[in-house]
């Protein structure tokens, strides 16, 4: 595969994950704070939510596990996690936040624990899809290309 | 020198930001070093009243030695929130001037006013976006 056809596979690739609402418009404004003296600013602000967010995940299984469930507590991770996936663009992830919180407020344990599962499933879907993002940009970058800048 | 003519090399913006997501943290602080300006992050607010000599029997000096020219904190942290933050900054007798932007992902209208009551600068929303960081920098400056 040459520079060219590398370089349009990871513009559709991304335009694909914009349209299918796995990431959203502030996911463009981490890519436009990226330059030559911070080559790799996205890859270090999603590496660090992953890491946020798989604990984030851990502690919420732990707390709907106990007897006596801490609503406010669950509230409070899924209020972090919901801030970190809107801050780097993971629409999806957000989204489910979003739903969950209502289900804390109604202290309704049975929708909480639903709604972690798919926490951990868009949590893991946009990990992968982000997975496969840089290594499209690594492998352009690698063959000696440059990066192509997508318009919104 | 920036293409947008915001920055000032001579009187680069000394910004304190306090958030307790290492995520938010770290997007700011590019945010605002985009804008030339110089970055000091904290992760709670008593990091942040150390970090500007409050909080002791008497307010240090510290605070304004370290030049800080704006302090922008995250509403919602455990413990001490941004709003006590706030309140702390504008009773101290050595910080009192710098003006203090809060930023929050609830987009509540109370706590906006209480905010700016209690005499913040600006309020920002969650997510930040390039164009708040250029918006408030270019209301600071002018303020010159």
């Amino acid at each position: 595969m040459d520079l060219t056809q590398m370089q349009r596979r990871l513009v559709d690739y991304t335009s694909s994950l914009f349209r299918e609402g796995y990431l959203d418009d502030q996911f463009t404004q981490l890519q436009q704070l990226q330059d030559e003296s911070n080559p790799d600013f996205v890859f270090e602000v999603v590496t660090l939510f992953f890491e946020d967010s798989q604990r984030l995940i851990n502690e919420l299984g732990e707390a709907l596990d106990q007897q006596n469930v801490d609503f406010k507590k669950v509230d409070a991770h899924v209020h972090q996690l919901k801030g970190s996936s809107s801050s780097i663009g993971a629409q999806r992830v957000k989204n489910v936040c979003v739903i969950f919180r209502n289900y804390c407020e109604e202290r309704n344990t049975e929708r909480c624990m639903r709604c972690l599962q798919q926490l951990k499933h868009e949590n893991s879907l946009v990990k992968t899809k982000l997975e496969t993002l840089f290594r499209l940009q690594q492998q352009i970058l690698t063959a000696g290309g440059s990066i192509p800048m997508w318009s919104e | 020198m920036d293409s947008n003519g915001l920055s000032c090399i001579e009187r680069k913006l000394h910004v304190l930001a306090v958030d307790d997501s290492i995520i938010d943290r770290t997007i700011i602080a590019r945010l605002l070093k985009k804008y030339d300006c110089k970055v000091t992050t904290a992760e709670n607010a008593m990091r942040a009243m150390e970090y500007l000599g409050l909080g002791h029997e008497q307010d240090t000096s510290e605070g304004k030695d370290l030049k800080i020219g704006m302090i922008i904190t995250d509403y919602s942290m455990p413990g001490m929130t941004g709003y006590d933050l706030l309140k702390k900054i504008k009773e101290s007798s050595t910080m009192s001037e710098i003006p203090v932007v809060i930023m929050s992902s609830e987009n509540i209208p109370t706590r906006i006013n209480k905010c700016l009551k209690e005499g913040a600068q600006d309020f920002m929303l969650k997510p930040i976006q390039q164009s708040d960081v250029k918006k408030l920098l270019s209301n600071e400056y002018s303020s010159y």
